[in-house]
């Protein structure tokens, strides 16, 4: 198994400073979904974000590939891409055309609910035929044998049968199959990063753990850096070696996985931690977190967690916490929180009953 | 095929109240275009008032096929669903009725459960005229305020007029239980009802069915894929791991979760990721499978229906012989060759009489 | 199904959802200017009785009159008004386009959404059913039964065509209901013990209402075909005056030979264009505004 930290001797293959990502709503207004983000990720590093549905996750992957839908929009904030010919690239600023091309070469994305990510009526390898196609090595048009060639090496990349799933139409294939295709795709120009939003979803325990044993073998054997997007923690525990946990479009805590599993920080990810069952092992105590998300549209004053966190005091009300370094490290895994009580903020997991 | 059968009672041993529920050898077979589909292959499952029964498995293992018989909303093929130890469908209508009342389902999408033009008061207050329990408008208004206090819904009364479009989640999936509450069942088959909610919200939920257990006495027949969920929610009850339409391991939660026998159980529980970052990396590839694709229905695999999976798999045996559920110890069963030959139980094969009936 | 509700924010949810409905209407401007149009004719149809007399004087002197001044439109082969005829005449048009409509779809919702709901023997019945009054030939049937009876009240014609129409209706809402049927809430409701009744016309039903809506209305523009059509070829009794019946007239009059009258035939192909008009443009924008999809944002 890939643990963790590889030595960081380069910089940062992906910085984002003050990010904001802004939707239209239907009466005219707009709302800020990711207010003001800000982190750097470095090479063959694994970043999770985590939190609740409406927390930004997915606007924030999103944007950082320019996927938004057309009620979004990026007012604020810069993302910067360095490639590994050491040229970087400011990703707000690219065209379309030069987008389009940095999109499939040096970053791709694995989505949600595969099925909406392929034509039900093309088999997968007209559809990796296309892509292939559409991004020529060197100018030349690929031919037939070499687009299967191809096809075939990526799919067994992730262990799939290449001679029985190239032929088959997407709905003949199962949901756990479908989606190792889409990440045997967005491999197709060894990108070095690759952002998946919830990739393991709706996928039972056997095919999920399949996933994410092809996540590990491919970071180890490619080293791409990743940033996937998910609302279970476990999955996180699983594929990261960084997690930043967000709410209300902020990241409100971020770390490595051992900071943020073992000694969470902001009172919000210790509620999301206190939440999650464990498997194996004793029963332990688990709360829910009170009260619901606010809106984003009327957020609260000062710490937006503020009105369900019991640690709120009159200062929290009045001025948002900026993330404050708890644990200084290098290459992006300082532990911060932005939680003007941090310290008096601590984790334990009670057990109630003993097997 | 399954009439000729003796079944013995799902529950060996052990004091237990007279069950609500009882599934005795109940099948149920698809037509389709390829053939018959067997969803679900002689289960045999019972449940108790205020007890939690936890049947858990992959999607297409016949979870849910099994909710639906025993909520009487569908008919099995083979075998008998008992309520009270009356076969449902050869009840009179009006204890049909009673069945009908007592056993109340929830389903898992909070969005699609709710009639959407209905306000939460109408739908809960619906089924108490309909059934003669709610006396005039004030006794119905504040009786749906109670059920929705029940759900921790509160203040109840800014919630009553509210429609299911103006709800979360969460909330929705709340007013479900409170309508399944209304007419006051015994048991609630919860299919995947938490499934669809966020981690926290997840266990709020959780915790408020647990109250309702403890404090109404409510049974539950609760469907879920999440083993962690499965273990939170069931520690004191009994859980049943299905694969392919069969229930392959049985017995109480602690033991099945932290001492699984049967080799999917054990494969499922090495899959599932752990919130614990160390912990989490210390378990096997692939769940420990030889294979990680389902057979299909349609085209089961000869003698066990997981041989072609399992790593403690046998020729000449597994391939060929299908083996039965069969008790592992005093309140475990599993059905696999190799780990039913060493159990002290194995032979011969055990019989257990007088249940504490 | 008569349930009153308790909570009186309720009822100001609905007419909440009421003016919303009307913002929704005057949004789109198709669907505003067939509102305008429908309200006006029927309006009219129904208030002009009230402010004229339909006993015009025989004008032996006016037969096929120009249009000029205290006849806009000109008189008819009996001397008598053409616009006073038009105004007035709309009322057994939209009288009977409405009834038969409603007609037609009463016996589809209902039937359409029991035989969804119920299946087996009375769903493959109806089915039957539908078969057989789909393929008797309309036109001849009500040759037949005019011979026999007469049909001088529009309450029959609006029951024989709405008798007549309502199979393709009920199968588009048979096919709808099947797929609510397996709603979960609708399977909720089952399991409350609900009653049959209950299920299919306080769950099934209201859940299909926009749907019925629209179809309700497409069912006025068929039934105001049908309704023409058989005055047009005599098949209905012409008695009174009424824009099919003025058809009717201009034809066996031999209007269209005298260029002086015109406006007789043309006026009352106008009306019903613009009412039929008014009626699809209506449907177009309550699709819009009832779609869920849309609606939901």
């Amino acid at each position: 198994m890939p643990t963790t930290d590889p030595p960081k001797t380069d910089g940062p293959i992906l910085s984002v400073r003050d990010l904001h990502v802004a939707y239209k709503t239907g009466d005219g207004k707009t709302v800020e979904a990711v207010r003001g983000v800000d982190f750097d990720l470095y090479p063959n590093q694994s970043l999770a974000l985590v939190g609740e549905s409406g927390c930004g996750k997915t606007t924030l992957g999103l944007g950082l590939l320019r996927l938004l839908p057309k009620l979004g929009s990026v007012p604020k904030g810069s993302i910067t891409f360095n490639g590994r010919d050491g040229s970087s690239v400011d990703v707000l600023a690219l065209r379309k055309q030069e987008l389009r091309k940095w999109r499939w070469r040096d970053a791709a994305m694995v989505f949600q609910g595969a099925m909406n990510s392929f034509n039900p009526v093309l088999r997968i390898i007209d559809q990796m035929g296309d892509t292939i196609r559409a991004h020529p090595d060197g100018g030349r048009k690929p031919s037939k044998k070499e687009i299967w060639e191809r096809s075939a090496e990526l799919l067994r990349s992730v262990r799939l049968e290449p001679n029985r799933v190239l032929p088959s139409y997407p709905h003949e294939l199962s949901g756990g199959m479908r989606q190792r295709v889409l990440i045997a795709m967005s491999l197709l120009l060894d990108p070095k990063l690759l952002i998946l939003d919830e990739p393991t979803t709706a996928l039972d325990i056997l095919t999920q753990r399949a996933i994410v044993d092809v996540l590990h073998e491919l970071r180890a054997e490619r080293k791409f850096a990743m940033v996937f997007i998910s609302h279970d923690l476990a999955i996180a525990a699983e594929l990261a070696d960084r997690v930043a946990t967000m709410y209300a479009g902020k990241i409100i805590e971020a770390g490595t996985a051992r900071d943020i599993f073992y000694g969470p920080r902001h009172p919000y990810t210790v509620g999301l931690i206190k939440a999650v069952p464990p498997v194996v092992g004793d029963l332990p105590e688990l709360a829910s977190i009170p009260g619901a998300p606010p809106s984003l549209s009327n957020l609260p004053s000062g710490c937006s967690f503020a009105p369900r966190c019991e640690f709120a005091e009159d200062r929290c009300t009045e001025r948002d916490p900026e993330l404050d370094a708890i644990t200084e490290r290098s290459a992006g895994t300082t532990h911060a929180a932005a939680c003007l009580r941090w310290e008096d903020v601590t984790y334990e997991r009670k057990v109630v009953e003993r097997v | 095929m399954t009439d000729t059968v003796v079944h013995e009672d799902p529950e060996p041993g052990k004091d237990r109240p007279a069950p609500l529920i009882t599934l005795r050898g109940v099948s149920q077979t698809f037509k389709s275009k390829k053939g018959s589909l067997k969803a679900v292959d002689d289960v045999d499952l019972s449940v108790g008032p205020g007890e939690v029964l936890c049947l858990v498995g992959e999607s297409g293992c016949g979870k849910t096929t099994t909710a639906r018989m025993a909520a009487g909303l569908a008919r099995p093929s083979g075998g008998t669903v008992e309520y009270e130890g009356r076969d449902i469908w050869s009840m009179s209508k009006q204890e049909f009725a009673a069945y009908r009342k007592s056993v109340q389902y929830v389903h898992q999408d909070p969005y699609a459960s709710l009639n959407p033009i209905r306000d939460i008061h109408r739908t809960l207050v619906t089924p108490l005229r309909k059934h003669g329990m709610a006396k005039g408008r004030k006794d119905g208004w504040d009786q749906s305020a109670k059920l929705l206090e029940q759900v921790d819904l509160t203040p109840a009364e800014s919630y009553l007029p509210k429609f299911p479009h103006q709800l979360s989640g969460g909330q929705r999936q709340r007013v479900a239980v409170a309508r399944a509450l209304s007419l006051n069942p015994k048991l609630i088959i919860a299919d995947e009802s938490t499934s669809m909610l966020d981690v926290s919200i997840r266990i709020g939920m959780l915790n408020m069915l647990g109250k309702l257990r403890d404090d109404l006495g409510v049974g539950f027949l609760f469907i879920t894929h999440d083993l962690a969920i499965a273990k939170y929610f069931g520690w004191h009850g009994r859980i049943a791991v299905m694969y392919l339409g069969r229930v392959v391991e049985f017995g109480p939660t602690p033991q099945v979760i932290n001492d699984p026998q049967h080799p999917y159980t054990k494969a499922l529980l090495d899959a599932v990721p752990e919130p614990d970052p160390d912990l989490t990396r210390t378990k096997k590839a692939g769940g420990g499978l030889r294979s990680s694709e389902i057979p299909s229905l349609a085209d089961l695999p000869t003698g066990c229906s997981f041989h072609p999976r399992c790593p403690l798999h046998e020729a000449d045996t597994c391939d060929v012989l299908r083996p039965e559920l069969e008790a592992v110890s005093a309140d475990r069963k599993v059905s696999c060759h190799v780990v039913g030959r060493a159990s002290p139980l194995h032979v011969p094969a055990p019989r257990t009489g007088g249940n504490g009936e | 199904m008569a349930q009153v509700s308790a909570a009186p924010t309720v009822e100001a949810g609905n007419r909440g959802a009421l003016r919303g409905f009307f913002r929704e209407l005057t949004r789109s401007k198709t669907g505003f200017a067939g509102f305008i149009i429908v309200t006006l004719i029927v309006g009219m149809s129904a208030l002009a009785p009230i402010f004229i007399d339909s006993k015009m004087p025989t004008d032996l002197d006016a037969i096929w009159g120009p249009p000029r001044a205290g006849h806009w439109l000109g008189t008819d082969m009996a001397g008598k008004d053409t616009l006073k005829q038009i105004v007035l005449g709309g009322q057994t048009v939209v009288f009977v386009g409405f009834l038969a409509a409603a007609i037609t779809t009463v016996i589809a919702v209902v039937v359409g959404s029991l035989a969804a709901y119920i299946r087996g023997r009375f769903d493959s019945f109806m089915l039957q059913l539908t078969d057989i009054v789909m393929t008797v030939p309309q036109i001849v049937l009500l040759a037949v039964l005019g011979a026999f009876f007469s049909l001088d009240s529009p309450i029959y014609l609006a029951l024989i065509i709405g008798c007549l129409t309502w199979p393709v209706l009920m199968r588009s809402i048979r096919a709808q209901a099947l797929s609510l049927k397996e709603r979960e809430f609708v399977e909720a409701a089952k399991l409350l013990d609900l009653g049959t009744t209950r299920v299919v016309f306080g769950e099934i039903v209201p859940n299909m209402a926009s749907y019925i809506l629209i179809n309700f209305i497409i069912a006025v523009t068929n039934a105001i075909y049908a309704l023409v059509g058989l005055y047009v070829l005599g098949l209905a009794p012409l008695a009174g005056a009424n824009w099919g019946i003025m058809i009717n007239n201009a034809w066996i009059g031999g209007a269209m030979f005298l260029p002086a009258a015109m406006p007789y035939i043309l006026a009352p192909i106008a009306m019903i264009a613009l009412l039929q008009l008014g009626l699809i443009m209506l449907t177009r924008s309550l699709e819009e505004i009832l779609n869920p999809r849309l609606r939901d944002k």
